[in-house]
């Protein structure tokens, strides 16, 4: 699923770019000041991504996908608490 | 788009936590990092200072190794080696990839990048990838019908050219070296970089054109 090489398509290729929001890039330095910490680095970053359910890759953003992983990956290692970050943003 | 209307029952100003038509990943990251910032797990200095880091990395780094390889064949073959070197020759940052080369475009050969897994790309030396970068059809395509994808961005090579698709992965990034192009015989070194386009340094693109002189 995350393994494209070769993956059969004739989907043509978006060359739209965007700027990326605040959002992204913080998202980006997130990842590597974890990994500055040794808390988490790349190849756990793409175990996480490559984890996420076929449907929900393929529907989420680049950095939807960091958010998933880093997530799951620090849950997993008991630095966030399960439900802390939804209850954090109030859901 | 906006389940966060809500008053978020603290009162310390901030940011609002979230604008527009953002995502519902947007106020997300950010609750994150508060969150992360507060447990002492990562300092907020250091996300800011790695944001500030990205948003300065740009193609024109890339481009400068280009031109000094296209007029100096012995910088060129320490580029092709050891691209992380070449860049600190040149005084720039190669960033903490562990392992970049230059692969060389000739008339024989063309070389394209694509990271089929994810997004692996040398971002200190030519800024974040593009979205079409990380896209899963340019993952995919790149593989199964590099031609059909260099004609889609606009390169047509003859049949006798042979196509390299170099994937990149966490230890090995590529930097190509396009074709200098015909005409920039007089042209500076600086002149020259101002051709180098981050495209071409994918290897999904030629250079630009020098301008026709008089």
């Amino acid at each position: 699923m995350h393994d494209r090489g070769g993956w059969p398509t004739e989907a043509r290729i978006d060359r739209s770019e965007h700027e990326l929001a605040d959002w992204e890039l913080m998202m980006d330095a997130i990842v590597g000041a974890l990994g500055g910490r040794g808390l988490m680095n790349v190849d756990e970053l793409r175990r996480g991504i490559e984890s996420m359910p076929a449907n929900a890759y393929e529907q989420a953003s680049y950095y939807e996908r960091w958010l998933y992983s880093v997530e799951s990956i620090l849950a997993e290692k008991g630095v966030l608490a399960a439900g802390e970050l939804d209850k954090r943003i109030g859901r | 788009m906006s389940e966060h209307d809500h008053d978020h029952g603290h009162d310390h100003p901030h940011a609002p936590i979230t604008n527009g038509d953002e995502p519902a990943a947007a106020p997300r990251v950010r609750a994150l990092e508060e969150l992360l910032v507060e447990k002492g797990v990562i300092a907020r200095e250091d996300v800011r200072a790695r944001i500030d880091w990205l948003v300065s990395r740009s193609p024109g780094d890339g481009a400068r190794l280009v031109a000094r390889a296209w007029v100096d064949p012995a910088f060129k073959a320490r580029l092709l080696e050891d691209a992380r070197a070449a860049a600190l020759e040149l005084g720039l940052d190669p960033g903490p990839s562990p392992v970049v080369v230059g692969v060389e475009n000739t008339a024989d050969v063309h070389h394209m990048v694509v990271c089929t897994l994810c997004s692996c790309y040398p971002r200190a030396l030519l800024g974040p990838p593009p979205d079409w970068y990380k896209s899963l059809p340019y993952r995919s395509r790149a593989v199964s019908d590099p031609r059909g994808v260099l004609s889609e961005f606009g390169v047509e090579l003859d049949d006798d050219v042979e196509v390299r698709v170099l994937d990149s992965t966490a230890d090995i990034r590529y930097l190509v070296i396009p074709r200098r192009p015909d005409g920039s015989d007089g042209m500076t070194e600086e002149e020259l970089a101002s051709l180098v386009t981050r495209d071409s340094m994918i290897g999904v693109a030629e250079p630009a054109a020098p301008a026709p002189v008089g």
